[in-house]
C-alpha cells in the first residue's frame, strides 16, 4: 500500500503544473506581492500601440517542433545531417547536433519565435519597433521608416526586418535574408535563406495580443505554412524584471560531460 | 483496489508524459520511461545552469555499491517558476530522490521528486502536494 500511496503522490506531483504552477518571477528588488495582482484589464487595445512584455506561457514552448509543410529534395539533404533531440527525428541526447544545444549558436530567426517563445519586451521608437528576447538575451530591429527590404543581402542571424500597421491594431513584420545555417526549430526543420517571414501581431485587447507566423520558403517546402496560428500573448506587469536565459558554452560543456555524454547506448 | 489505484496512476502519467513539454532541450530518448527509482542519498552538487540544472548525489545501489548519479530538471528560469533555487540543495544534503533513469545503465536521470532534510518536498513540474512525505 506504501507504494501505491508513493505513485499516488508522485503522479499528483507530476499533475499540478497545469493546476498549480505559480506564475513568479524572480523580480530581484520587488516584492512578489507588486506581481501577483490579478490582470483583468480587457479594456480596448491602444491604438498603434503593442509595446510591453508579452508572454506565451507554456503554449510558446514548441519543444517537439511543429508539423510543416512537405519538405522539397533540398530540405531532405539539407536536413540530412540534422540529429534534433525532439519531434519524430529525435536521436539519444548524446548524438543531438543542434547548433544551439550543442554549441551556442544564436537561436536565430524565425527559430526564435518557432521554439522558445519566452517572454519578451516590445519597444516602440519613432522609427523602429525593438523586440527584446528573454530567450538567449538578444534582440531584433525591426524598421517602420518606409524603408524597403534590401535586395540580396548578406545573410544575418536574425535577418532583415521592416514593419507595417494594418489598421491601428495589428502590426505586421516581414523578413528576409536569414541565416540557413540556423534551424528551424528543436525538431531539426530546416530553412533555406530564401525564406520569407511574416509575423502578425493582433492586439486583440489591452492585455491580450495573437502572434501569427506564416513562412513561405519554397526552396525548402512546397508550399506556404503557418507553425504559429494566432498563438495567444499574454501582457505581464510592466515592472517584472526578466530573468536571464542564456546559453553559455562553459555550462553547455559542464552538461554533456556530466550528463549527456554519458546517456550513450552503444 | 492496488491494481486499480496503479491503473489509475499509469493512465494519468501516460497523459502527462504526452502533455508536458518539460524538457524543451532534448526528447525522451535516452530515457528509459517504464521504470521509476527512488534513491536515497547525500548531495555532491547542484548545478544551476543552462540547459538543465542537475543535481549530483551519492546513493548506494542494490548491491550496496555508491555511485554518483546526476539528474536533470530543467531550466533555472522554469524552475524559478515552480518553486526552485540556486540555494535549493547544498553538499551534504540527504535527499530522497524519485528519479527516471536513461536506458543505458549509467547513473544518471531525469529527476522528478526529491525530498529534503526538512521532509519538504520539490517536483520537477510544480509543488508537490502536502503531506509529501518521502516513501520508507
Amino acid at each position: 500500500m506504501k507504494q501505491v500511496t508513493f505513485i499516488a503522490i508522485a503522479v499528483t506531483a507530476l499533475a499540478l503544473p497545469g493546476a498549480a504552477r505559480a506564475q513568479q518571477w524572480n523580480s530581484a528588488g520587488l516584492p512578489q506581492s507588486a506581481l501577483a495582482a490579478p490582470k483583468t484589464n480587457a479594456a480596448p487595445a491602444p491604438k498603434r500601440d503593442i509595446a510591453g512584455i508579452w508572454d506565451a506561457g507554456g503554449t510558446g514552448i514548441a519543444g517537439p517542433g511543429h508539423d510543416s509543410a512537405p519538405w522539397t529534395d533540398w530540405a531532405k539533404q539539407k536536413a540530412a545531417s540534422y540529429k534534433p533531440g525532439n519531434g519524430p527525428r529525435a536521436v539519444y541526447e548524446n548524438d543531438i547536433n543542434d547548433p544551439l544545444s550543442t554549441v551556442c549558436d544564436p537561436t536565430g530567426f524565425p527559430r526564435q519565435v518557432l521554439y522558445e517563445t519566452r517572454p519578451f519586451q516590445i519597444v516602440q521608437t519613432a522609427n523602429q519597433v525593438l523586440i527584446l528576447y528573454m530567450f538567449e538575451r538578444r534582440w531584433r530591429v525591426i524598421w517602420t521608416d518606409g524603408r524597403s527590404l534590401p535586395k540580396d543581402p548578406d545573410p544575418r542571424w536574425y535577418g532583415y526586418s521592416v514593419g507595417r500597421w494594418e489598421g491601428d491594431n495589428t502590426f505586421v513584420v516581414n523578413t528576409i535574408g536569414t541565416d540557413e545555417r540556423s534551424w528551424l526549430d528543436n525538431a531539426g526543420n530546416p530553412h533555406s535563406g530564401d525564406l520569407k517571414v511574416e509575423e502578425r501581431y493582433h492586439r486583440v485587447n489591452h492585455d491580450l495580443m495573437e502572434l501569427t507566423v506564416t513562412l513561405d520558403d519554397p526552396k525548402a517546402y512546397t508550399k506556404p505554412w503557418t507553425p504559429r496560428n494566432k498563438m495567444p500573448l499574454t501582457l505581464a506587469p510592466a515592472n517584472l524584471d526578466l530573468m536571464e536565459m542564456i546559453c553559455s558554452p562553459t555550462e553547455v560543456m559542464d552538461f554533456r560531460k556530466n550528463i549527456s555524454d554519458r546517456t550513450n547506448n552503444k | 483496489m492496488k491494481a486499480t489505484l496503479v491503473g489509475v496512476c499509469l493512465a494519468l502519467l501516460s497523459v502527462l508524459a504526452i502533455s508536458a513539454p518539460v524538457f524543451a532541450h532534448h526528447g525522451t530518448a535516452s530515457f528509459d520511461t517504464t521504470k521509476d527509482l527512488t534513491l536515497k542519498g547525500t548531495v555532491t552538487d547542484w548545478i544551476w545552469a543552462n540547459p538543465h540544472c542537475f543535481l549530483k548525489f551519492d546513493a548506494k545501489d542494490e548491491t550496496g555499491t555508491v555511485r554518483n548519479w546526476a539528474v536533470e530538471v530543467s531550466n533555472p528560469t522554469d524552475m524559478t517558476k515552480r518553486g526552485w533555487a540556486r540555494s535549493s540543495f547544498k553538499v551534504g544534503d540527504m535527499v530522497t530522490v524519485n528519479l527516471q533513469p536513461v536506458k543505458n545503465g549509467a547513473p544518471i536521470g531525469r529527476l522528478k521528486t526529491v525530498w529534503l532534510p526538512d521532509g519538504s518536498a520539490l517536483g520537477a513540474n510544480g509543488p508537490p502536494p502536502a503531506p509529501a512525505a518521502p516513501p520508507q
